[in-house]
């Protein structure tokens, strides 16, 4: 790391919906800063080229790369992660549904893989298969061969929309 | 008293059912606990410099540069860390010539492959270690490169080991029967060359490892992404000079393994031997492109076979000749003989027929080292046996269906050896045939691929039975001398409020071994799953077991689990039988209560038992027996495996303009005796297709010619993604093995076994009437154009 890169910068933000002040190095990724800084550990590292998505997370409304962004990149932005999600039961119905359609084995992906899914959910509407397996198409997971993952993002996109009873 | 797993309405019946997971709640909330989720007091992390070389004498070693970076402690080499740890040398007694030199966790004086440890930086940071290494300076002289497989044992290729004399590590014959005079005189003799991809298992998280030393306890503790801790308890012991008492592995939340973590590592057990020097805890976590170049591959292999049959399509011969590179060592401690072994042991699995040769020839090369991955060699026998079969029914005019009809051991055969001296208790091939039938409505997909034909569109069907080798015995590595437990133990204890736990030896990576023990408890016992508490990967808390591959969890794990329960149950009832003055044989627990087992009237819950007999033992009679902690071990002893079998299907469709397979549908039916739990059982098959079908159109590993790693990132190895992946038809037969209570035998492997074959066989049954085939794994776009002859250069 050169000498920039390790140059401390301020930053203010908020994660999870609690106020964050942190100096970070400039070369810090998001995802380290998470889980080193943060303790928060739901987020993973993986490939570290943004390809395979574990450490998606939400910045400002969008879904990110954690390994792609930098911490210095943060200022002025709420964050959200895994467990703030969960704390607040954003995605509840979700998290139910892949544990009851087992849409998840290892548990590496998952976290990341939620956050793309609800990225989708909550555009409305009930996707095609089609279109949930390419929305998720930026998370890989090596367990499950994607299929239990798809149903579950079905059946919640059906809960949601009032086709099916919860 | 026996589980009458004929009926459905017993009391406590939890197997065979599906029961969520006890540990998905706590993942999918991001609580999971993953090795680098874990930072104890002091702890320091070690990043590796790594051999740019394939092969190279290491000239000398300059740190002062790197010895400057703010936070960097501690700089090892190779000879540093030999002063603690011991080399290994990764042979088996039964796999007769088996060579090997003794391996360092890091380079010596020469680096034998890009990615082999060379240096160690111990930092504050990941990020300062990372720094740091970027600034040690080594001086290599680089050596001739062993590359190729197929030269490895020319004369004039250099020897990789001359201490070895050979480039050879292994190689084994197996000949039954009179295959040179049938093939003599066969009505039809199809022969192929078949090549599958290197490539290796890319679980998402990368291996992890944190050891902690403690001179103060004698103790080291690592934290560690494996399979197999008591195996890993056993190295970190014998090579550091720690009694296996004092070497505690945990093994938390993995993110994948898939046979990836069931190896031992140099960089891993260098961290432990730096933990041992600096006394305090180490972290190394690969990095990706450490994965690729330091994580076992597999599946290198080269493969001439050829098929004999009769007029009636009958199955006379197959003639195999497997190569394989394993790379600069053999892989300690399960050897990487093994692949090449069982591709010997598998091929023409599902057939009755009499002559047999196999050669498997295992060579050193200058690459990554090979070892198991999941499905060790089924997917490369799957496809040479059922590629060959269906060449054979294409050449006589046959349907490959009915081909495989005529061949198949039936299925009152049993108990029958195989031409490769495998023994098989009993398989369900024609049943297993006749429901993928039903379930892929063969009839009317054939009318779908005439119709689309007609249109233009290249349709194909491809059909791969399998066997699959799970529950193994010590026939598998304890024989060779491998500390390697095929056995496995559980205990099971009763808590004072009358809830349970189970401590297992087998280990969790996603597959749900804990939901399939909390099920097998519960029912052993007589209590709700929820109320068990399944605990493993702790050494020092489990019994010791060989930990989870080759499918084992479930029937070897699964059945030590049952005979615990089952004794905890017998205990609860001798003391439940005292303070109720009944007669042990009139009571039984159900749901958490001592019932009378005659008309299920509730006696006394188990949380009153707990409290007589943890607080008010006075009350019971004089010595009686108040066990309420039982542990029960299980080894296989009638067979040295528990063969399974099953049939896949492939529907895809095959672009002629640019070669992109596009997979409509795929379908398993799979026979892996009692299951346990449906749903985990399905999920484990889809899981496993998608394995065998990134094998079959994606993933390879790029060597250059100096043996240069070229794709070593997850966007130049490409994995399956959910978009291209198709919709996948699970079906079930249950021959449950007769060797246990349980009757359950593995089921991880299967999907993997047969995916790629069925993948190859329904792309050539597309491409057949354009006479093209492939028959080179993975089947890109480019290889498919070559077969058809749209790419000439």
């Amino acid at each position: 790391m050169t000498k920039a890169f390790a140059d401390k910068v301020v930053i203010e933000l908020t994660v999870n919906g609690e106020p964050v002040e942190a100096r970070v190095p400039a070369g810090q990724h998001v995802v380290d800063f998470l889980r080193q800084d943060l303790g928060l550990t739901g987020a993973h590292a993986s490939c570290e080229h943004g390809v395979c998505g574990a450490c998606t997370i939400r910045v400002d409304g969008s879904s990110v790369r954690g390994c792609l962004m930098l911490a210095a990149q943060l200022d002025g932005s709420d964050v959200w992660t895994i467990e703030g999600l969960s704390d607040k039961e954003a995605i509840r119905d979700l998290q139910e549904a892949f544990i009851a359609r087992n849409a998840l084995q290892c548990g590496f992906c998952t976290p990341g893989m939620l956050v793309a899914a609800e990225e989708l959910l909550a555009q409305g509407g009930v996707p095609e298969r089609a279109t949930i397996r390419e929305h998720l198409s930026g998370n890989y997971c090596r367990c499950t061969g994607y299929e239990a993952i798809v149903d579950a993002v079905e059946t919640v996109a059906q809960q949601r929309a009032g086709q099916v009873q919860v | 008293m026996t589980v009458q797993f004929g009926n459905p309405d017993r009391p406590n019946s939890y197997i065979g059912k599906t029961v969520p997971r006890p540990n998905a709640g706590r993942l999918v909330e991001g609580r999971g606990k993953y090795v680098d989720d874990i930072t104890l007091p002091r702890m320091v992390h070690v990043a590796f410099v790594r051999s740019p070389f394939a092969h190279a004498k290491i000239l000398s070693i300059d740190t002062e540069d790197a010895k400057s970076v703010k936070g960097v402690l501690r700089i090892f080499t190779g000879a540093d860390l030999a002063k603690v740890c011991t080399p290994w040398v990764a042979v088996l007694e039964h796999l007769k010539g088996l060579k090997s030199p003794p391996e360092h966790p890091m380079a010596m004086d020469r680096s034998c492959w890009v990615g082999e440890p060379v240096v160690a930086v111990v930092a504050t940071s990941r990020a300062a270690a990372e720094d740091g290494a970027a600034l040690v300076d080594v001086d290599y002289e680089p050596l001739p490169v062993v590359a190729d497989m197929m030269t490895a044992l020319d004369a004039s290729t250099p020897v990789l080991h001359p201490e070895m004399g050979d480039n050879l590590a292994f190689q084994r014959l197996h000949e039954e029967g009179d295959v040179d005079g049938v093939f003599a005189t066969a009505h039809k003799v199809v022969s192929a060359h078949f090549k599958t991809g290197r490539h290796t298992g890319v679980t998402l998280e990368p291996r992890s490892i944190l050891v902690d030393w403690n001179p103060a306890e004698g103790q080291m503790t690592a934290y560690h992404a494996t399979q197999a801790p008591h195996m890993v308890q056993t190295v970190l012991a014998t090579h550091l000079d720690v009694p296996e008492s004092r070497v505690r592995v945990i093994c938390g939340d993995v993110g994948g393994s898939y046979g990836i973590k069931v190896h031992v590592y140099p960089d891993e057990v260098a961290t432990a031997a730096i933990s041992k020097i600096m006394a305090r805890p180490v972290k190394f976590i690969a990095d990706r492109l450490e994965s690729f170049t330091t994580d076992i591959h597999a599946r290198d292999h080269e493969i001439e076979a050829k098929i004999a049959v009769d007029a009636n399509g009958k199955i006379l011969a197959f003639d195999v000749d497997d190569w394989t590179a394993i790379g600069a060592y053999s892989v300690y401690p399960r050897t990487s003989a093994i692949e090449g072994n069982q591709v010997v042991n598998l091929c023409g699995g599902p057939y009755d027929f009499a002559n047999y040769r196999a050669k498997t020839t295992v060579v050193f090369q200058n690459k990554t080292p090979t070892c198991q991955y999941r499905a060790v060699g089924h997917p490369i026998a799957v496809a040479i046996t059922e590629g060959l079969v269906d060449m054979a029914a294409a050449e006589m005019g046959m349907d490959p269906v009915e081909i495989r009809r005529r061949n198949m051991y039936a299925d009152d055969a049993y108990p029958v050896t195989s031409p490769a001296n495998m023994r098989f208790e009993g398989l369900s091939h024609h049943q297993s045939m006749d429901k993928l039938m039903g379930l892929m409505d063969y009839d009317a997909l054939r009318a779908d691929q005439a119709e689309a034909r007609a249109r233009g569109v290249h349709r194909g069907i491809g059909i791969a039975s399998f066997i699959e080798l799970t529950n193994p015995s010590p026939f598998m590595y304890g024989i060779g001398g491998a500390r390697i437990s095929a056995q496995d133990g559980c205990t099971v204890r009763m808590d004072p409020d009358g809830s349970i736990v189970a401590m297992s030896g087998v280990t969790e990576q996603g597959q749900g071994t804990e939901a399939m023990l909390s099920q097998i408890v519960a029912e052993g016992v007589g209590v709700l799953p929820s109320n068990v508490r399944v605990i493993t990967g702790d050494t020092q808390v489990t019994p010791y077991g060989g930990g989870t591959w080759a499918s084992r969890g479930a029937g070897i794990g699964g059945e030590a689990a049952l005979r615990s329960a089952r004794a905890l149950r017998d205990s609860i009832l001798e003391v439940a039988a005292a303070m109720l003055q009944s007669d042990q044989a009139s009571l039984d627990i159900r749901d958490g209560h001592v019932v009378d087992i005659e008309t299920g009237a509730e006696r006394m819950p188990l949380e009153e038992l707990g409290r007589i007999v943890y607080f008010r033992g006075d009350t019971l009679p004089k010595g009686l027996p108040r066990e309420l902690v039982q542990t029960r071990h299980y080894i296989t002893s009638e067979y040295p495996f528990a063969f399974t079998n099953g049939v896949q299907a492939s529907y895809l469709e095959v672009d002629i303009e640019t070669g992109v397979v596009t997979l409509l549908k795929h379908w398993c039916v799979e026979d892996c005796g009692r299951i346990i739990n449906p749903q985990l059982v399905d999920e484990q098959i889809r899981g496993g297709i998608v394995q065998g079908l990134g094998g079959a159109l994606f993933e390879e590993i790029h060597y250059d010619d100096e043996g240069q790693l070229l794709n070593g990132s997850m966007a130049d190895y490409l994995v399956p993604m959910a978009g291209e992946m198709p919709d996948m038809v699970v079906g079930h037969v249950e021959t449950p093995t007769k060797e246990s209570e349980l009757g359950a035998k593995g089921a991880g492997e299967a999907g993997t076994a047969g995916a790629p074959a069925a993948v190859m066989n329904a792309i050539n049954d597309a491409l057949r009437p354009l006479g093209a085939q492939v028959t080179q794994m993975p089947f890109t776009p480019e290889r498919i154009l070559r077969a058809l002859g749209a790419i000439e250069d």
